[in-house]
């Protein structure tokens, strides 16, 4: 008896469905386990790590304030995935992004005006874009690969924000902390659901689920996109250019992080410091996937990482067990959907080793004369 | 003269952990196979070769213990790409985010914690020789068990018969197929020996490099391994080459200070992430040469019925 995997004649719609939830599940199933091999109780961690984040109103303010970069980044990277274009260099982007709506900030930061909250964000999608064209153009011109390069950026990315927060940008009057000045009021989101963090920067991560949903599903170059990832060489004979779609897919990407970035420094973080970014961009590389790459799918992806985010918090205070926990999860996450994705292109078949003649009384060869 | 061989000990030193993750990832990717988890594998291998270190006191037990962590932790890979017959890219970045999340949650009660790392040799007499001393007989042990590897693969790959078939899996699985080699096997030898490569240079880095550990420690060195492989045509030779030309530029951070040049460490910190970008572009552009030396089925998936 053997087990094999055979190629499905065209792929499974429900495993395309059901694949996530197994990987969610089974991602929960080590969780209990861990916990168990950690000595806690793992009801009790479960608890701690998956329901006492979000019992408060407090605690969904959070959760969505966690998942709004999480959509905003997935979103745009997921563009680019449908069209192989693999922009890893989310985390880059949005520190970029965040350094150019942070210079505005502080370039206006006597200004009363109430342009300058929606110049931040204009000016960190462009950094955001900026810092993706990089990769796109190395890409389309040179044939360098976008993983290194987008990657490598993102290290430089976060050594140009040091720089900057440790020099020319820090405050002079922050005790010599490596931190920017205080925005003021107008450079800050304003308030979304009282007596919580969530502020209007959420407004812009749904509207861009809606945008990409419209764009992927309605567009003509968001079809194209989707054809030049299914279908490269079909693409290319229909006159579907490359060039663009390499383009389109990592500055897509690098508009929504960048986005993302001025989101976190002009909520939750009101200033500009060393790291603006608990790693939303690699994360929403996971929730891209675990999405389907598809807008719906990414909300939900995201409101799940999001959980797991709070949860490692949670867990560190609740539990005494190290926030690291989180990268571990999310990471396991990204296996197991991988693993579970397979069964969307091949099924399991239980192969019966062949019988012996004798067994079933008949020869398999025929016999002569017949 | 001296502090020329100095700087050339240091430059060996520091592109070491490259070589080894490198050379590992060339043999995978002779075989076919596209592992983007050598960041993840390094770190693990550091984690594990630190805390086995720390706790036996004894750092050749580290050494052994990185390399089997790296392994492990490739065979994961293997299974879901191998077995599973995932997308070698998607899986590759899942491993690298899986094994940072796994060093730093390991890793978190060694944060502090002093051992005694491997130092460098120092043969009383042969090593105080002026310039060739320190040259030939001064460098870290496992320095001296890269150069090893580097001989052991380019004698392996091209010189035995097992090696024509991994390149042979490499560039046509499905007549090395037909010919009867076990394709899957071979591939999944292939990662295992990359894992162990690359859980080999963590090791390195965290036992005889800088003997600490530090959560991320490896700072993208595993993703420069990936871009050397590629600036390399996948040759073992430049491989050795391009890990020390960006050992040296590693280097230029502290050597920059030392000069008295006035800039600002962040910006001397970005320069082999810069130079690695630069380099990648310079050999990339000629796709032709990238095609030509590529193995033919990098990164598609195998499937032994099709």
């Amino acid at each position: 008896m053997r087990i094999r995997l055979e190629p499905r004649p065209e792929p499974s719609r429900l495993a395309g469905w059901l694949s996530p939830l197994a990987a969610a599940a089974a991602t929960l199933v080590v969780g209990f386990l861990l916990f168990s091999a950690l000595g806690k109780n793992p009801w009790q961690a479960f608890h701690v790590f998956f329901v006492k984040p979000v019992a408060t109103l407090y605690g969904l303010g959070e959760l969505l304030l966690k998942a709004g970069p999480l959509m905003l980044c997935a979103v745009g990277l997921a563009a680019g995935y449908r069209a192989n274009v693999w922009n890893i260099g989310a985390e880059g982007q949005l520190t970029m992004g965040a350094i150019f709506g942070g210079g505005v900030a502080l370039a206006f930061h006597d200004s009363t005006s109430p342009l300058v909250l929606p110049a931040m964000i204009v000016a960190g999608a462009l950094g955001g874009m900026a810092w993706a064209a990089v990769p796109a153009f190395l890409r389309t011109r040179f044939n360098a690969n976008e993983i290194l390069v987008s990657l490598m950026l993102v290290y430089v990315a976060t050594y140009t924000l040091s720089l900057l927060v440790h020099g020319p940008w820090r405050d002079p009057e922050g005790f010599n902390f490596p931190q920017s000045k205080l925005f003021n009021d107008v450079a800050l989101l304003p308030n979304l659901l009282p007596e919580t963090r969530l502020n209007r920067g959420f407004l812009l991560a749904l509207a861009a689920i809606a945008a990409g949903w419209v764009f992927m599903s309605k567009s003509l170059v968001g079809y194209q996109m989707r054809v030049a990832g299914l279908a490269p060489a079909a693409a290319n004979y229909a006159g579907i250019s490359a060039t663009r779609t390499v383009w389109f897919g990592m500055l897509a990407g690098g508009a929504c992080a960048g986005l993302a970035g001025v989101n976190e420094i002009a909520g939750p973080l009101g200033q500009l410091q060393p790291s603006v970014s608990p790693g939303y961009g690699f994360a929403a590389i996971i929730v891209a996937f675990v999405g389907r790459l598809h807008p719906l799918g990414i909300l939900f992806a995201s409101l799940l990482m999001s959980l797991l985010y709070l949860g490692g918090e949670s867990a560190q205070m609740g539990l005494a067990l190290p926030s690291a926990v989180t990268g571990l999860f999310q990471g396991a996450l990204l296996f197991f959907l991988l693993a579970s994705d397979v069964f969307i292109n091949y099924r399991l078949r239980v192969l019966r080793s062949p019988r012996s003649p004798s067994a079933s009384g008949r020869s398999p060869l025929p016999r002569a004369g017949r | 003269m001296d502090h020329i061989a100095e700087l050339l000990v240091l430059t060996l030193a520091a592109g070491t952990p490259l070589v080894f993750a490198a050379l590992g990832e060339l043999v995978t990717e002779k075989s076919g196979v596209l592992n983007l988890g050598v960041e993840g594998m390094m770190l693990v291998g550091a984690v594990a070769a630190f805390a086995v270190a720390a706790t036996t006191r004894n750092p050749w037990l580290g050494v052994a213990a990185g390399m089997l962590a790296g392994a492990a932790l490739s065979l994961v890979f293997a299974v879901i790409t191998l077995s599973l017959m995932a997308n070698q890219v998607a899986s590759g970045l899942a491993l690298s985010l899986f094994g940072v999340g796994l060093s730093a949650f390991v890793g978190l009660p060694y944060v502090s914690i002093v051992i005694d790392g491997l130092k460098p040799l120092s043969i009383s007499g042969l090593s105080d020789l002026p310039l060739v001393g320190k040259l030939l007989f001064g460098h870290n042990p496992l320095v001296y068990l890269s150069f090893l590897l580097f001989v052991a693969i380019q004698w392996f790959l091209y010189r035995t018969r097992p090696g024509l078939v991994v390149r042979a899996v490499g560039e046509s699985p499905q007549s090395a197929h037909a010919i009867g080699y076990p394709v899957v096997r071979i591939r999944y030898l292939a990662v295992l020996f990359g894992g162990a490569c690359s859980g080999l240079g963590g090791a390195y880095l965290a036992v005889a490099y800088t003997p600490l550990w530090v959560e991320g420690m490896t700072a993208g060195r595993g993703w420069i391994a990936l871009a050397l492989v590629v600036f390399a045509t996948w040759k073992p030779w430049r491989v050795l080459a391009g890990a020390y030309l960006f050992g040296g530029v590693t280097l230029a951070q502290f050597q920059a200070q030392a000069l008295g040049v006035e800039m600002p460490s962040q910006v001397l910190s970005m320069l082999p992430y810069l130079a690695t970008i630069v380099v990648l572009a310079l050999i990339s552009r000629d796709a032709i040469t990238i095609r030509l030396n590529a193995p033919a089925s990098l990164g598609k998936p195998f499937h032994p019925g099709s």
